[in-house]
């Protein structure tokens, strides 16, 4: 086994982490550099729960290795607020009741804030064909679904919401 | 589960990788979206001790439109081939299947060469690239060569490809204008493996007789097919719901059909059966520009 530093720029900051490369990018963000706001649910890239953002798009954390993503800047959940405040998105997501147990909230809450990026005019049924990538058991969907229709409007000019 | 020991290797051109791979031999994996390896590790439904990420190994991620048909790179990414404003017009089946494939995240890293290389019998690649006729190019410690999808994949996840070859492009040949296609999976949740998918498309003559009938199944044998009986019903004939409806029946009952736990193989060939029915109506709904 080969274990090396790597250099990532995680919510904004630099970090160096020491990985062993056999360790997923889920894996090293919670254990190494212990931001634990990303969850591994499934571990192999069916429930969504481990979705972050790297260089502007949502991935799969727990389908990658912490070593493949050596230079890049990633965004996890605990990257979308700005300063202890909700961003737009999080703050739907309190209003329309869209969070219940929460454990795929960190996923969601990525994924939809890449999508409305990359989408802002993104209409319910794109919103709901990129949510099915997402397996939340507790709420259905409808106020999920809700949540991220409002939000929109906060991602319409290009502004990072 | 946890991955196992690893080491990670990134050479830096193709030769470099080829030499890799012939060095290290059965414990060295290619590793390009790792959307399907990944998971394969985790169930240790796959094994190896060395992973080669091809991520800096140049020219392989390029789509190249000619007059000669469409080449995707074997690192073009799903994402990639949504975002391509060229193939709507010039690959339009691919574009609209595409958006078939996996899940919006997953979409963002899988490629094209790790499809292929995977052989998944669900996938919508390897049957889009068998029904198509696309070709498969490969490069090894020999030089290139190529292979037309058809002959490249012979078992669920076993192809053609040698242990220390790698999947350089994959072309599609020239798509006629107004060819009409259509394209029908079913699974139980959007995204997930087809239990049964349908691939269709034709020409038609001046008489409006259906030519060059393609259809191609995928989910249901060990690779994805094209069926040949069924395409024989349409040939020649006018485009109709009776002549469809023929095709869909008899063009499957010879199929060696596999069951699982989601569907048996009486109820696969049924749901395969519906969805060529319905991939023909589509098709002669929709006609490309």
């Amino acid at each position: 086994m080969t274990s090396a530093p790597i250099t990532v720029t995680i919510n904004g900051a630099r970090k160096t982490l020491n990985v062993s490369s056999r360790i997923t990018l889920a894996d090293a963000l919670r254990d190494v550099a212990r931001l634990t706001g990303t969850h591994v649910g499934c571990e192999h890239g069916v429930c969504g729960a481990c979705t972050v953002i790297i260089d502007g798009l949502a991935v799969r954390s727990c389908l990658m290795l912490a070593v493949q993503a050596a230079g890049s800047e990633i965004t996890t959940v605990e990257g979308l607020a700005n300063k202890g405040e909700f961003s737009a998105l999080q703050a739907s997501f309190r209003k329309h009741h869209a969070v219940q147990c929460g454990f795929c909230t960190p996923g969601i809450l990525t994924t939809m804030h890449a999508l409305l990026r990359e989408e802002p005019d993104a209409d319910e049924e794109r919103i709901r064909d990129v949510l099915s990538g997402n397996i939340c058991r507790c709420t259905g969907y409808v106020q999920i679904v809700e949540a991220v229709m409002e939000a929109r409007a906060s991602y319409s000019r290009g502004s990072a919401a | 589960m946890k991955f196992p020991p690893l080491r990670y290797l990134t050479p830096q051109s193709l030769d470099e990788a080829i030499a890799l791979l012939e060095q290290h031999g059965a414990d060295a994996k290619l590793l390009s979206g790792g959307q399907s390896l990944m998971p394969m590790l985790a169930f240790r439904l796959a094994s190896c001790s060395i992973l080669i990420d091809l991520k800096f190994v140049p020219g392989l991620d390029r789509i190249t439109v000619t007059d000669r048909g469409v080449e995707l790179g074997s690192r073009v990414r799903w994402r990639d081939i949504e975002h391509d404003v060229r193939l709507p017009t010039v690959q339009p089946l691919l574009s609209m299947a595409v958006k078939h494939i996996a899940h919006y995240a997953i979409r963002n890293r899988g490629t094209v060469g790790g499809s292929l290389a995977h052989g998944d019998p669900a996938s919508e690649l390897p049957a889009l690239a068998v029904a198509c006729g696309a070709t498969i190019a490969i490069a090894g410690p020999n030089g290139r060569r190529s292979l037309p999808a058809e002959e490249f994949f012979l078992f669920p996840l076993i192809t053609a490809l040698e242990p220390n070859e790698v999947i350089v492009s994959l072309h599609f040949p020239p798509w006629p204008k107004a060819r009409s296609f259509g394209f029908q999976e079913f699974s139980r949740r959007r995204g997930d493996f087809a239990m049964a998918g349908a691939i269709v498309f034709f020409d038609q003559d001046k008489d409006q007789n259906i030519c060059s009938p393609h259809i191609g199944a995928f989910g249901i044998a060990d690779t994805p097919l094209r069926l040949g009986e069924a395409e024989k019903f349409l040939l020649g004939n006018r485009a109709g719901s009776r002549i469809f409806e023929e095709a869909a029946a008899h063009g499957v009952r010879n199929v060696d059909v596999r069951a699982d736990i989601h569907a048996d193989s009486d109820y696969r060939r049924a749901l395969l059966a519906t969805l060529v029915n319905r991939a023909l109506v589509e098709a002669a709904q929709r006609t490309s520009p």
